[in-house]
This record gives structure tokens, C-alpha cells and sequence, in this order.
């Protein structure tokens, strides 16, 4: 290999609880696509934040065309020119192409901005790219593949070198993919180096050169794209061992369907017709299991899950619950037919971070400690907060400690009470383990057996597949709003799962 | 799994000094405040003038109680002194007999009002009518209600202004003044309207389940949304329970001041929301309680009554409230932070 453009050499990051990057090795040759791949919390996203700027390693050497550099903002990488175009844009909506272009970087005199250079430049840049995209069009306007242009076009009016690329076909239908694909072949044919992030293999198969594959924080391989296979790649990885901890349960025994999904749609935003959020969505949950649900990063799994609960609407498709059909606008709609939902960001959507743990226990289920219809019993609800405090083992100084200051883990606990609180037929969990320690995880693992067990039917989203693994008794994996596959957990892989996310649903398959 | 369960151990629980003097803060400050003035004067601790005090704060404190809602759920309310002079207006002219005697005054008038408690309702009815009206603006059409309020600000102050058609409406039956200047014992009747509603409204933030959704709605509203509650529907009650003080202030305010007019209460909303922030309660929603406003209030009240006593002049009195103000705020968001960081 030629002397390479950018050499990321030893990098490490350790967040508070977490080793996001292990003594990461990353190389990118001149005018090559180079891929960079892991599962979701692999640490793509932490090495992208570190090439962009945004973070600064603990250890390790950033190397660009031959001289080490530091870079302490984005401002500094920019400089040195790496560009990154982030999955959501940072594109200022309000204001025009040229505008967005040159933003921060006006050409002109003084205080005074050239329109006509700045629009001139901009034209001269969206020529290069072959793209038709008027100066002064206001960006709202503009579609997502357009905009996307936009942010190259400001990636090259900063001369950049290299530019990076997060998911960025994630968003765009199949045609916009291949102009996409186009625009980055003639980048790299001008001699610009790109790295591209993206969950759909056999994109990478197509356009990249080359790829690099992280998995927990560490590198596990890199190569020739030409000299591998898909099945190769998927094997990289995944291939760790399965945790001792995420032991198997005993096979449970499934009932009747508590609920079920017949066919359920939702259309993105109307601008965008490409953007269908959930695609002809249909599965079922019965009584007494856990039904997990993979997929990676958007893979519509939150989103459909949101649909169910009638926190976000949803255009067609129909809701069972016990085998009859319900009308669910609204969570509350969802919570009378017997449906609980935990929702993915514990603090953001679950906790009252400034209230104490009883009120946030008892805000679902104030119907059980109610007197004369308005009271609030505190006796009764201390004694359920009691309850639940001893059946899931929930460590608080009171109950009148703020929520706040309880570990992530308690925390979670707190709001997984609150839902028993109500006696679900129907539990979706969304990322229930996400940022709490190992033996919470498991202490969490073990109260949804026990809620199964109790004839609960209870849904688990994961992205993290050796939990999928572990705690479902079938497993239904989605992508790009579609369900893509069905497998019942004793035959169910890592390796296959994770063909079943990455190449599911496929028109041609 | 008995050995997974000791891996996490309890969050450590200290004892937070700094916490606990933010919690009782405005209560310190406010007997501190008091001990000051009554060295500096003597006068300021007689029962005449507390009880004084405690009358002029009434009006202040009958808003307040109902501001703390509306910043409990996050939100504010600046038409409130708007709306009590509107408010006040109705209840003068239903005391007066209706519009066209509604300048009437002397001997014989009384005849021809429709007396104290139709006034009284009269008031409350336009009160929560207009908070009606602009909780379904901030629910509805999803205004901030920082925009929907100033506007309400304005056009109660011309329906205000529209109604009066000219100067004051003054001279009210003795049944009716009796509400504000009125005395049971040595204790003015104000003071008990006062104490009575923010013991209520007490009652009902800390032991009812509208009360919990108050406090789960200014907290976290997608959390209360997912939890369940009707957000939309929270959030509008609050301008209605403001709009149902903003009207029963008007009342009592009418009836101390035996007159109503159309530029009463300016600049209530600002001694008003100050009152609640001093008292503790987050701009940033969720956290708050009555007692707090209840001191903040009477704080307010008693660093204007010992300015005056002790001669300092109404600008520079100002000067000190909004000083107060921000000094307040400032304390909040700094005892907030470190808890954040804790």
C-alpha cells in the first residue's frame, strides 16, 4: 500500500463505565471508498467523532498525509480537511444553497458578502457534482438526497481531502442511491478519499475498495473488499463469544396471541414520499413468551413499537389485543387495552427526573391507589412502591429519594415497576439494558422471564444480539420498516441474525 | 441470581447542606429580612402592621397561588393583571346593576344592584373564561404561552378599558367592600381568603392525582405523555385555575379598594411571578410547592412594607425587587447544577 492519507493509529476512549475504543488501528489510502463497519455501539461513531473533531482520544496518533495533527474542534478538521456529513444534516433549513455552502466562510469584503461570487462558487461546485441545484433555492425545500448534496458541496468548497460519510443512504430511495454512488465514484476518481459508514453490506460489496470492521471497541480486521464475501464480513463482525452471563432460559410455554399487528403502515414526512417509516408491519405476541425484536439502528423496530403504544400515529393496519380489534390513538388508548410501553431514552421519555421514586412508580397506575376518585391514597401507594421495591429489588435510600439519583439500573427498574404497576397483557420493552451495568442487565433479564412467566406477553427490542439471543423464546428481525424474517430462538445464530438485518427483505430476495 | 444482586449497591445518600439551605432559603431570608426591619424600626413589628401587610399581599398572594400552577407545568402567565382589572369591572357593574347604572352612586342605588355574590361569580366567571380561551390557544394551536399571555395582556386590558367607557366604578354596597375591608376578629377578611385558598391549592398539588399530573406534566411532558396522561389537558387546566384567582383577586381587590378601573393591576404579573420563583418554584416546571410561594409572597410584601417604613423611595424599591429576582433565579439554577454534577 502507498503511503496513506489518514492513519489512526493506537486510539483509545474510555467513557464513564464504558471502553468505547480499545487501541484502535484505522488506515485510509488516497483516493479510495474505504468502508467502516461494526454492529450498533461497535464504536464507529466514537472513532467518526474523534476523525471530526468533536472528541479528543485518551491515547493515540492521528496521522494525515504524512504529519501527525491534533485536532481539537471541528473547526481544526475542517481545516486540515476532513469533512463529515452526519446522518442528520447540519444544514440550516431556513437559508439557501449558496448560503449553507459557504456558511461561516462568505466570500466578499469587510462585513459585506459577494452574492454574486458566493453564487457563482456555488454553481461552479454543484456543476462538479453534475447536480442541478439553484444557488438561492431555500434548503427546506430541497429534498433529503438533495440536501445530502448540499453538505457535499460545503465538504468541497473546504477543499476537503477526505470526507466522511454516516449512513448516508440510509434515507434515500434506490435511484437517489445510485446518483449518490455515482457522485462518490467521481470524487474519488478527482482523487478524494471517502469513508463510508453504513449498516447495508451489500452497498459495500458495490462501491467500496476497501473495509475495516470494529467490533466492542477494537479492531478485528480490515481488507480488500474484492477478496472477501458478505458472509465474511457479518463473521467479523459478530464473532465473539457469547456471554456467560446471557445464559439461556428454559424453553417457555406460549399461549394464546395477546397482541396483534396486521399489517401496519406509516409514511414518512409528506415531502419526502421515499421515507415509509413501517412497511406492511405484521407480527404477533403471545401470552407467556418474550418475542424479540432485531434490527439494526432504523430498522423501524422503536418506531413501530411507538405505533402500537399510539404514541405516534400510523396511516394503515390494524391493532388486536386478546384477538379483538382496538382503536389506539393515543397512549392512553393503549394503556386501557392492557398495552405498556418502556420507552427506549429512560430519561428523557420515562422519568421525572425532579420528582422522587414513588410518583414515579405509581404515575401510570393511580386508578389502584385512589380514594373517593381524586385522593391520592399514600398509605396504599406507599405499600405498592414497598411492594415493588422488594420484588424487583430496587436499592433506594426512600421512596421519596429523587429519581435522579438513582443508578441507571434502579432507575430502570423504577420504570419497568410502573408498567407492572398496571398489569399489562402486553409489555414492549425498548432497549431495556441500554447504559445500566452487567449485573443490572441480568437482574433485568430475570424480571422478564418472570413477567412472561406470569402470562405477560412481552415484546424486547435489543440491538445488542447476544441479549436478543438469550432472553427470547422467537425472534423477529426487521429492516428499513419491513419485518424481514421469523426465527424461533433454538435455531436462531448470531450470524444468521444478522444476515437476517442486513440483507432481509431485499426486493430482489 | 441472588449474587448478580450485590454487584449494584444503593446510591450513596449524603446529607447535601448546600440542599437543604436552597430548600429554605426564601423561609431565611425572610426572617432574616424581618429581624432587619424591626431593628431599623420598630413600628414594622406591631400587629397592626403585619396584619397590614398581610392585607396588601392578599391580592398578590390569591395570583401567586394560582401562577404556582401554571410554572409548575412550565409555563407562564403574563395577562393576569389584565384580566383582573377586566375581571373587576364585570364584577363592579353586576354590583351596580348592569351596565347602564353602572355609574350610579348615593343613596338608593343599592336597590338596584344585583349584589355581592352575582359580583363575586360574575368575576370568577370572566376569569376562568379567559383562561379558558387562552389555554385552548397554547393546547390547540400549540402558541408558547409566554406569546398567547401577552397577547391576552392586551386584550383584556382594552376589553378592560372598553367596558369602563370612561373613569372608575366606585361606591359598592357595604356587603360587598366587607370582602375586602372587612375584619373577622383582628384578622382582615383578605388574609383568610388568602390562607384558605393556598391551604386548598396545597391540598391539591400534594395529595391529588391532578396534582401529580401538574407536577408530571411541567417535569417531563413526553414522559407524562407515555405515561398516559392527557398532557394537552393538564396543561390547559392551569390557565384555567389562574384565570379562576386572576377573577377572585379582581373581587377582592374591588372590594378593598371599594372602586374598580380599568388600569388596575398593571404590573401585577411581574411582583406575581417573582413571588413564585423567589418561593422556589422552577421556571423550568416540575418543581415547586405553595408553601414556597406563600413565602415568597409575604417576602415580597414585607421587604416593600419595610422599604416604605423606613422611607427608601418607590424607584429605588424597584430597583431592589428586580435585583431580588434575578438573585433568586441565579441561586436555583446554581444549587440545581451542582446537583447535576454531583
Amino acid at each position: 500500500m502507498t503511503e496513506p492519507l489518514l492513519r489512526m493509529s493506537g486510539i483509545s476512549k474510555r467513557f464513564p463505565g464504558v471502553q468505547a475504543l480499545d487501541d484502535v488501528t484505522f488506515e485510509v489510502a488516497p483516493g479510495e471508498i474505504h468502508a467502516l463497519l461494526g454492529e450498533n455501539g461497535a464504536g464507529k461513531s466514537t472513532l467518526l467523532k474523534i476523525l471530526s473533531g468533536a472528541q479528543q482520544p485518551d491515547e493515540g496518533e492521528i496521522v494525515l498525509a504524512g504529519a501527525p495533527v491534533t485536532m481539537t474542534s471541528p473547526h481544526d478538521a475542517q481545516r486540515l480537511g476532513v469533512a463529515t456529513i452526519y446522518q442528520e444534516f447540519t444544514l440550516a433549513p431556513n437559508m439557501s444553497v449558496a448560503e449553507n455552502v459557504f456558511i461561516g466562510r462568505e466570500p466578499g469584503a469587510g462585513p459585506f458578502v459577494n452574492w454574486r461570487k458566493m453564487a457563482a462558487d456555488t454553481r461552479a461546485i454543484t456543476d462538479r457534482l453534475g447536480l442541478g441545484l439553484k444557488p438561492f433555492a431555500v434548503v427546506r425545500d430541497l429534498s433529503v438526497a438533495e440536501q445530502q448534496m448540499v453538505e457535499i458541496a460545503r465538504a468541497l468548497s473546504m477543499q476537503s481531502r477526505l470526507i466522511v460519510m454516516d449512513e448516508p443512504t440510509s434515507a434515500l430511495s434506490a435511484a437517489e442511491v445510485e446518483k449518490l454512488f455515482r457522485i462518490v465514484r467521481d470524487l474519488k476518481a478527482q482523487g478524494l478519499s471517502i469513508i463510508f459508514v453504513t449498516h447495508r453490506l451489500e452497498e459495500v460489496m458495490e462501491i467500496c475498495d476497501r473495509y475495516t470492521v470494529l467490533r466492542d471497541g477494537r479492531f478485528v480486521g480490515a481488507g480488500r473488499v474484492a477478496e472477501t464475501t458478505i458472509d465474511g464480513i457479518i463473521r467479523l463482525m459478530v464473532g465473539r463469544q457469547v456471554d456467560a452471563l446471557f445464559a439461556h432460559r428454559e424453553e417457555a410455554k406460549a399461549g394464546e396471541a395477546a397482541l396483534r399487528v396486521e399489517g401496519l403502515s406509516r409514511r414518512g414526512k409528506a415531502q419526502d414520499q421515499n421515507a415509509t417509516v413501517l412497511d406492511n408491519v405484521s407480527l404477533e405476541a403471545r401470552r407467556g413468551e418474550i418475542l424479540g425484536l432485531a434490527g439494526l439502528v432504523g430498522a423501524g423496530r422503536t418506531e413501530m413499537a411507538r405505533a402500537i403504544f399510539g404514541a405516534d400515529p400510523f396511516d394503515s393496519g390494524r391493532i388486536l389485543v386478546d384477538g379483538k380489534p382496538v382503536d389506539i390513538r393515543s397512549p392512553q388508548d393503549a394503556i386501557r387495552h392492557g398495552i405498556g410501553l418502556v420507552p427506549e431514552d429512560r430519561k428523557q421519555q420515562a422519568l421525572f427526573l425532579s420528582l422522587g421514586v414513588r410518583p414515579n412508580l405509581s404515575m401510570a397506575a393511580h386508578d389502584r391507589i385512589l380514594t373517593g376518585k381524586v385522593f391520592i391514597d399514600e398509605a396504599a401507594e406507599r405499600r405498592m412502591v414497598e411492594e415493588y421495591r422488594k420484588s424487583l429489588n430496587i436499592r433506594m435510600a426512600s421512596q421519596d429519594q429523587v429519581v435522579a439519583n438513582l443508578s441507571g439500573g434502579n432507575q430502570q427498574k423504577v420504570v419497568l415497576a410502573r408498567w407492572l404497576a398496571l398489569r399489562p397483557r402486553v409489555l414492549i420493552v425498548d432497549e431495556p439494558t441500554r447504559g445500566i451495568d452487567i449485573g443490572a442487565k441480568v437482574e433485568v433479564h430475570n424480571l422478564l422471564y418472570e413477567m412472561a412467566r406470569s402470562g405477560i406477553a412481552v415484546v424486547a427490542i435489543s440491538s445488542e444480539l447476544p441479549e436478543v439471543l438469550a432472553i427470547s423464546d422467537r425472534i423477529v428481525t426487521m429492516r428499513e420498516g419491513r419485518v424481514t424474517g421469523e426465527i424461533a430462538r433454538k435455531d436462531a445464530t448470531e450470524e444468521r441474525l444478522m444476515t437476517m438485518m442486513t440483507l432481509g427483505g431485499k426486493k430482489a430476495a | 441470581m441472588s449474587e448478580a444482586k450485590t454487584i449494584e449497591a444503593a446510591a450513596p445518600v449524603k446529607a447535601d447542606p448546600i440542599g437543604i439551605v436552597a430548600r429554605f432559603a426564601p423561609l431565611l431570608f425572610l426572617v432574616v429580612l424581618m429581624a432587619a426591619f424591626a431593628v431599623g424600626e420598630p413600628r414594622f413589628l406591631s400587629p397592626l402592621n403585619l396584619f397590614n401587610v398581610m392585607r396588601q399581599v392578599s391580592v398578590y398572594g390569591l395570583l401567586a397561588v394560582g401562577m404556582t400552577f401554571v410554572i409548575l407545568t412550565a409555563g407562564i402567565d403574563l395577562s393576569i393583571g389584565s384580566l383582573l382589572a377586566f375581571a373587576g369591572l364585570v364584577a363592579a357593574a353586576v354590583d351596580k346593576g348592569g351596565i347602564s347604572n353602572r355609574f350610579n352612586v348615593g343613596a338608593g342605588q343599592e336597590a338596584l344592584g344585583y349584589g355581592w355574590p352575582l359580583a363575586a361569580l360574575a368575576a370568577v366567571a370572566v376569569g376562568i373564561a379567559g383562561g379558558w380561551l387562552q389555554g385552548q390557544a397554547i393546547t390547540r394551536f400549540k402558541v408558547p404561552p409566554f406569546v398567547v399571555t401577552l397577547g391576552g395582556m392586551s386584550v383584556f386590558r382594552g376589553a378592560a378599558l372598553l367596558f369602563a367607557g370612561g373613569g372608575p366604578i366606585s361606591g359598592f354596597d357595604p356587603a360587598y367592600v366587607w370582602w375586602g375591608q372587612g375584619k373577622i376578629g383582628p384578622v382582615p377578611v383578605p388574609v383568610i381568603i388568602f390562607v384558605a385558598f393556598a391551604v386548598l391549592a396545597h391540598i391539591v398539588l400534594r395529595y391529588t392525582r391532578y396534582g401529580r399530573q401538574v407536577y408530571a406534566v411541567g417535569g417531563n411532558p413526553e414522559a407524562a405523555r407515555l405515561s398516559g396522561l392527557n398532557v394537552r389537558r393538564v396543561i390547559s387546566s392551569v390557565y384555567v385555575i389562574m384565570g379562576f384567582f386572576a377573577g377572585l383577586g379582581a373581587f377582592v381587590l374591588s372590594a378593598r379598594l371599594n372602586s374598580s378601573e380599568a388600569v388596575a393591576g398593571i404590573g401585577y404579573e411581574l411582583t406575581v411571578i417573582a413571588s413564585v420563583v423567589i418561593g422556589g418554584t422552577s421556571l423550568f416546571g416540575g418543581v415547586g410547592t405553595i408553601f414556597g410561594t406563600v413565602i415568597g409572597t409575604v417576602l415580597i410584601g414585607v421587604l416593600l412594607n419595610g422599604l416604605v417604613l423606613m422611607d427608601v423611595s418607590s424607584y429605588i424599591q424597584q430597583i431592589i425587587i428586580g435585583v431580588i429576582i434575578v438573585l433568586a433565579v441565579a441561586f436555583d439554577t446554581f444549587a440545581k447544577s451542582r446537583k447535576r454534577t454531583a
